[in-house]
């Protein structure tokens, strides 16, 4: 295989959805061409960074209007004379 | 033996497609989801702070606007609640409402940008995506910085990717949903996903590039 071909396959290596000839083929070059062990394994670095990152604490005032809009919604929701409204 | 003439790749593992919730948290999340269906507000409650922090993230990274972010994570939560007798619970309640939230952080982003954003329109994936950087990044490289540094560079180069790449990038492998999944969340086809998905990769291996690269930042 050339390196082109490896690119082009690379997201459904990397999701682990190549059938097992290609999957060899691609894994054997990947022995043999160190530019694309490196372009794989930080392919493969980018998603894990993205994948394992924490997102930020929301910030409060966001975090308060989110549940004063929530509970404004769901009161009116129980409220029997806002449904006959 | 040449350079390149090596022993077999020592890569680590390829990342394994998120295993399925456990037994207890899928249990605890129907129950909650029960509970919130039969008018249990503390139910739905518990569930909104569980995901609000990864859904405002979401509508961030597609909205790249902090008060439309803001504005979709609420209305999200909101239609979830409204609509939640549709749950029928065959995917993952954060699935169901992460479908949600990348609608209204959509239609926020349309709005601003009307003539830039419409997903399913053909995008050209065809030019050369052979990498021109290769360079080592070793092997922690997000050790290097700070939590919230971090968070800022990846909001930064994510925010750089044009939309019908980004959107892609954030449900495939930030949220983890199935090429499946994400396809039918954005009305694309999968080929179109894979594609979007390969460019947005690479894309942003490349940005990271200049933070993560051995002797960067050491």
């Amino acid at each position: 295989m050339k390196c082109k071909a490896i690119i082009n396959e690379l997201a459904d290596y990397l999701d682990e959805a190549l059938d097992p000839t290609l999957r060899a083929s691609i894994e054997q070059h990947l022995g043999n061409c160190k530019d694309c062990r490196v372009v794989v394994d930080t392919c493969q670095k980018t998603i894990q960074i993205f994948c394992n990152s924490e997102p930020a604490p929301l910030p409060e005032d966001t975090r308060e209007r989110l549940h004063e809009a929530l509970l404004r919604r769901l009161r009116l929701r129980k409220s029997p004379d806002s449904q006959r409204a | 033996m040449d350079r390149f003439s090596m022993s077999s790749p020592k890569l680590d593992p390829v990342r394994p497609r998120p295993p399925l919730p456990s037994t207890v948290v899928k249990d605890d999340e129907s129950a909650l989801v029960a509970a919130a269906k039969g008018g249990d507000i503390s139910a739905f409650e518990t569930l909104v702070g569980r995901y609000e922090r990864k859904i405002f993230r979401l509508a961030q990274n597609i909205t790249q606007n902090r008060e439309d972010a803001e504005d979709a994570m609420q209305e999200s939560f909101l239609k979830a609640y409204e609509h939640l007798d549709e749950f029928q619970g065959n995917s993952r309640f954060y699935t169901w409402l992460v479908r949600i939230a990348v609608n209204q952080a959509l239609m926020k982003l349309r709005r601003r940008r009307p003539n830039v954003v419409s997903l399913d329109q053909e995008v050209d994936t065809g030019e050369d995506m052979m990498p021109r950087e290769v360079e080592d990044w070793g092997p922690s490289p997000e050790d290097r910085y700070g939590q919230t540094e971090l968070a800022g560079i990846l909001g930064k180069v994510i925010g750089e990717l044009d939309p019908p790449f980004r959107i892609v990038f954030q449900l495939r492998d930030i949220e983890e949903l199935s090429t499946e999944e994400t396809a039918e969340a954005l009305g694309l086809s999968v080929p179109a996903v894979k594609s979007r998905l390969l460019r947005a990769r690479l894309k942003l291996r490349e940005k990271l590039n200049q933070y993560f690269r051995r002797g960067e930042h050491s």
